[in-house]
């Protein structure tokens, strides 16, 4: 479960390999967007600072990006839809051997961590954009025995930019400091 | 190890009903990895889970803490293989299912010695 502070969403991750956001209508909180595309049950999900993006990770080893889209602009949704929408619009496969139990969006610097059963962590920062093209990662660190079992949830520290926490099945809670690749 | 885990429905050992062949165990020591894949007597067998819960338990408790077990189906039969399959690939599912004293019982009696 993770809170999108900006929009007062709600997102969970589940075992039946979605995502699914709320929001509060009156007294209640209501189903208004349902995330498909994984391919087995997602882990977690984190949303990034301004709450437009949000990162999700699974058993099926991958990250999706989804960006929210305001009712209306995506073409063949009917109009009168209250609802935004969320697209993927990034998928990163091919980095991680096996399921990925957590994801953190650095709400200072915008990297993306992973905690993944491989017993490593890895982060992803996104490359400079264009315009009309959807954002794409790159891997630009990877420690492959962060801890001696699988590696549970990674946190990044809300003030000091860098600074990372994981915890594992080892017991062990580890902090880090992670750097920006120069250029 | 696999040999002596015990079929709850009848009282021989898997090995001896053809459930478990060995030749499907890879185990991979220096990545640290065991992969136990096994055919379940009958493809509609109810008993396809705990089967894989108690081979599941018996690595667990035999083997360092370093390693990785992937527990799953023969491809192709059983007709839930999948969901058994995410059943007992998910390590929380697998703890709770543990934490349930009534279902530990029957796994440590799927797993005691024959005597």
């Amino acid at each position: 479960l993770t809170w999108g502070l900006r929009w007062q969403l709600l997102a969970s991750a589940s075992y039946d390999d979605t995502v699914k956001l709320y929001r509060e209508e009156e007294d209640d909180w209501v189903c208004c967007a349902t995330l498909e595309g994984h391919d087995s049950t997602v882990w977690s999900v984190a949303f990034e600072r301004g709450g437009q993006r949000l990162a999700s990770c699974s058993d099926d080893r991958t990250v999706r990006v989804w960006q929210r889209l305001e009712p209306g602009a995506q073409e063949g949704v009917a109009c009168g839809s209250p609802n935004p929408t969320w697209k993927c619009v990034c998928t990163l496969s091919g980095y991680h051997s096996r399921t990925i139990y957590d994801v953190a969006w650095c709400h200072l610097t915008g990297a993306l961590a992973t905690a993944c059963g491989d017993d490593a962590i890895r982060v992803f920062e996104e490359n400079a954009a264009s315009p009309q093209q959807p954002p794409t990662f790159s891997l630009t660190a990877h420690v492959p025995r962060a801890h001696s079992q699988d590696v549970n949830c990674v946190a990044w520290n809300p003030k000091e930019p860098g600074l990372l926490a994981s915890c594992s099945d080892d017991g062990d809670i580890a902090l880090w400091q992670y750097q920006r690749p120069e250029g | 190890l696999i040999r002596s885990i015990n079929d709850p429905e009848h009282p021989l050992t898997l090995e001896e009903l053809n459930v478990v062949e060995q030749v499907r165990v890879k185990v991979n020591d220096a990545e640290s990895t065991v992969a136990v894949e096994f055919t379940p007597t009958i493809p509609h067998c109810s008993m396809a889970t705990l089967i894989g819960l108690s081979i599941k338990v018996k690595l667990i408790r035999s083997l360092p803490e370093r390693f990785k077990m992937d527990v799953h189906i023969t491809p192709g039969t059983h007709a839930s293989e999948h969901a058994v399959n995410k059943q007992l690939a998910d390590k929380e599912r697998v703890a709770a299912a543990l934490e349930n004293s009534h279902l530990l019982e029957v796994v440590n009696q799927c797993l005691s010695a024959r005597s």
